[in-house]
């Protein structure tokens, strides 16, 4: 080996190290909340004195839990569903089509992103309550939304640069109506990018809790109700019902990423 | 008929519709609403009342100014380490790791869908008297130190925690934007591995750079939890206090004056920063 090429796989080395130390420290919190959930006793002390998975299943059966569970689902379905139709559009106005307001449009765009959650909960909270709307679970959609729509619409983006504008041109050559065209050549060359808007977009509001603290009203979301027992009243059920999100994000994100992997090459056969 | 030409400029400014409707009521109009509420007289919840500045006077005339440094201070420092942390990844993530990229782009993604606040509470429990951290070094080697909770330290590194994709994922968009025939015939005309590293990668990857310490600041000054939950609510930085006035101290015209002044200055440094970017060369647009 030459010293040039030692050198270079001296320096790949480093960077692997480095790299998969930041990697641990990105789960350590996950494998604290892991350890803290498999306590048998009520405080968490370590090394655990006594392991047990009791917490598990009280955190299962508690009816709270599934009225928390019910709450959260509902609301991250909806703005899944509401997210993905508004930022379809909203991606082919940002990356597909040439037009005048575009730079600015785009910008616009990406201003709720740079913008901090918790005032914009606050902001949102006013609003609401200046135009007399009831807060419940379905303000809280509308607050989830408005981050979660310029998210969904950038990662679809992503996916709208690489397409072919030219595909649609030859359907609508080929005598193809508007409808036709959308169903057979722009929804499946998108389906990628439309699916890991939708993960996003799930994933971001089942997670959300700056914007939900504000606008949920008289309704609970989990990590609400995580952070209320957190600041009093700790159970091993807040370990649990963490290490439960970040297990269900990690399975849909991977699981997802696998979908998209396994589509690919079987187009590629 | 209208022509093909005609229908495909119309087509943008239509899809953007719902959009920028949306947005419209969901952005623009609860802004509108804070501005609003920031003039009226202390401690109402109608918009309706006589407009008056009393609210920013009282605000220049208090202490707030403690927390906005706080919070810029964190702010900056979080950004500055991130900015060392994620550079060699960032790097690593475009050119040497390969096909092992998405994986690791994927590992660094996920936390992100997990809420701040259990994540957070992860590093408690890693920290805590009789956590893992120091349960570990009592049990095994009997030393006893104080734990490092509730301290500044352990504030910006519970934000560096959170905030760390928001850096990553722009850096390592910028870094891999730099052609690699440009690096090789820097290398060729004989430039120096520091040279190249100067004149080449830091100038040619800096849009991605760039957006990386504008999202990771703005979202670190708007940060309330890590002070809350890791620092023990010993440092209050401005987003804290904006809770208090909305809460405990039924106060919304003061605590919409102070999130009105939060706006501006994050407003303003968005604005400047992102008018000098064309967003489809970063996105990708080929």
């Amino acid at each position: 080996m030459n010293p040039a090429e030692r050198s270079q796989r001296w320096r790949a080395s480093l960077l692997w190290a480095w790299t998969l130390t930041v990697v641990v420290f990105m789960y350590l919190p996950a494998l604290c909340l892991l350890l803290a959930s498999a306590t048998a006793s009520r405080y968490f002390t370590f090394p655990i004195p006594k392991w047990g998975f009791d917490w598990w299943q009280k955190t299962f059966n508690s009816f709270e839990i599934h009225q928390l569970f019910k709450t959260s689902i509902s609301i991250a379905l909806l703005v899944t569903v509401i997210a993905v139709t508004i930022a379809f559009f909203g991606a082919l106005a940002f990356a597909r089509y040439e037009w005048k307001g575009r730079s600015l449009y785009q910008k616009i765009v990406l201003l709720p992103i740079f913008f901090p959650q918790s005032v914009l909960g606050l902001a949102l909270l006013l609003w609401f309550n200046a135009v007399g709307i009831d807060l419940s679970w379905k303000s809280a959609v509308f607050a989830h939304l408005v981050w979660i729509v310029p998210v969904v619409t950038l990662v679809i983006s992503i996916q709208v640069y690489s397409f072919d504008p030219a595909l649609e041109e030859a359907a609508f050559d080929l005598g193809a109506t508007r409808w036709q065209v959308m169903k057979e050549v722009t929804l499946p060359v998108l389906f990628p990018g439309i699916f890991s808007g939708s993960l996003f977009a799930f994933l971001l509001s089942w997670g959300n809790f700056p914007l939900s603290l504000f606008t949920t009203g008289a309704d609970t979301t989990i990590p609400e109700y995580l952070y209320a027992k957190m600041v009093a009243g700790y159970t091993p059920g807040v370990p649990v019902l963490g290490t439960v999100s970040t297990v269900t994000a990690a399975f849909l994100l991977l699981g997802g990423y696998g979908l998209i992997v396994l589509r690919r090459r079987a187009r590629l056969k | 008929m209208a022509t093909a030409t005609d229908r495909k400029a119309r087509q943008g400014p239509l899809n953007a519709v719902p959009v920028i409707l949306f947005l419209i009521v969901g952005f623009a109009a609860p802004l509108l609403a804070v501005i609003g509420y920031s003039f009226m007289p202390e401690r109402t919840f109608g918009l309706f009342q006589k407009p008056s500045f009393d609210n920013y006077v009282t605000v220049f005339t208090s202490t707030s100014y403690i927390s906005f440094l706080w919070s810029l201070g964190l702010a900056a420092v979080t950004v500055i380490l991130l900015a060392l942390i994620c550079y060699p990844i960032a790097y690593g993530l475009a050119r040497v790791f390969g096909r092992w990229s998405t994986l690791l782009t994927l590992l660094f993604t996920i936390p992100l869908f997990v809420s701040e606040n259990v994540r957070l509470y992860g590093w408690i429990l890693f920290f805590i008297k009789n956590g893992v951290l120091l349960g570990t070094l009592k049990s095994l080697f009997g030393i006893e130190i104080q734990s490092w909770l509730f301290t500044e330290g352990i504030i910006v590194l519970g934000m560096v925690y959170v905030y760390l994709p928001f850096m990553l994922f722009p850096m390592t968009l910028g870094v891999s934007m730099v052609p690699n025939e440009t690096r090789d015939a820097a290398f060729d005309l004989g430039a120096t591995r520091w040279q190249v590293f100067k004149e080449v990668d830091l100038p040619l990857s800096m849009p991605g750079i760039v957006i990386g310490f504008l999202l990771s600041f703005v979202l670190a000054v708007g940060a309330i939890v890590e002070a809350k939950v890791l620092g023990g609510q010993k440092v209050i930085p401005i987003t804290h206090d904006i809770e208090i006035a909305f809460t405990y101290a039924q106060n919304w015209p003061l605590g919409s004056a102070l999130a009105v002044l939060l706006m501006v200055v994050v407003g303003a440094l968005v604005l400047t920063v992102l008018r000098r970017f064309d967003l489809d060369a970063i996105l990708g647009r080929r």
